[in-house]
């Protein structure tokens, strides 16, 4: 386990095998994670944490944590409200695109350009909301 | 061993998905190469995250088709998390498996899979639809 006073985020994603917006979920949180802010984040597997996985819940109760869903049932968001508390900040992806007005999106497999364009947006959206978290970090 | 009762039913497959390793993108992988190209008729997937927070809905589709889970690590979440929703679990195939048959391959990428694996992801897909075809073939 990490020591206490280090600083990190930890990134919920849903997933979602069966929309498009749940690979999205999914590789923008991966891009946070391997790319845009590598030393500040860390993920959950969510089926795992779901399953009752101690150090996920404990990770998630002692650190602020972002969820990123695909749709509006928000399950990352409501399991890790559920077992480990509220998250600083929640993210779905369904929501951002009715701003961002996307109307190509593809495959849940191979993502086209249009569709990996809308994932580096959200992993943008994802870093900037990592950022305000450690911003106010007590 | 149970099996589905109409040919409208279809074979769930549900990958674990987990996000951190390799295994886990190989797992969805495969399940989309089942349901999408191998044998998209005949099967479908869902949301794991979904079924296990509880959504009545899935819950009704695993419990009244059979389902092969697809795990990437040992703890094999999507097998016992099928099988804690009460669903018509048949078969479970783990990527760690996959491995040690193509131990050539070394999969590395997690965000978007390399070659490799790729190259396991349709090794297992291949397996999976394999026991679909044998599920179907007792019907």
């Amino acid at each position: 386990m990490m020591e206490a006073e280090e600083k990190k985020v930890g990134i919920i994603s849903c997933s979602g095998e069966k929309c498009v917006e749940g690979t999205i979920s999914r590789i923008a949180t991966r891009l946070v994670l391997a790319k845009l802010r590598p030393n500040e984040t860390v993920t959950i597997c969510l089926p795992l944490f779901l399953a009752g996985g101690k150090e996920e819940r404990e990770f998630a109760r002692d650190y602020p944590t972002i969820t990123v869903d695909g749709c509006d049932k928000t399950c990352a968001k409501l399991a890790t409200k559920r077992y480990s508390g509220k998250p600083a900040s929640s993210i779905v992806i369904t929501d951002l695109m009715k701003n961002w007005q996307c109307a190509n999106l593809n495959s849940r497999r191979e993502l086209n350009d249009e569709t990996l364009k809308v994932t580096r947006k959200v992993a943008d959206r994802i870093a900037q909301e990592v950022d305000e978290v450690l911003k106010h970090w007590v | 061993m149970k099996m589905c009762a109409s040919p409208q039913k279809k074979v769930i497959v549900i990958p674990c998905s987990g996000i951190g390793k390799a295994f886990g993108s190989i797992s969805r992988d495969a399940t989309y190469e089942v349901t999408e190209k191998l044998r998209g008729d005949a099967t479908q997937t869902l949301c794991l995250a979904l079924l296990v927070s509880g959504d009545e809905e899935s819950i009704q589709l695993v419990r009244n088709n059979a389902c092969i889970t697809v795990d990437g690590c040992p703890l094999q979440c999507a097998e016992k998390n099928v099988k804690l929703a009460g669903g018509n679990l048949v078969s479970s195939f783990r990527v760690v498996d996959a491995y040690k048959e193509n131990r050539h391959l070394k999969p590395r990428a997690v965000t978007f899979l390399d070659r490799d694996g790729r190259q396991m992801a349709l090794a297992l897909a291949q397996k999976i639809a394999k026991k679909v075809d044998d599920l179907l073939g007792e019907q």
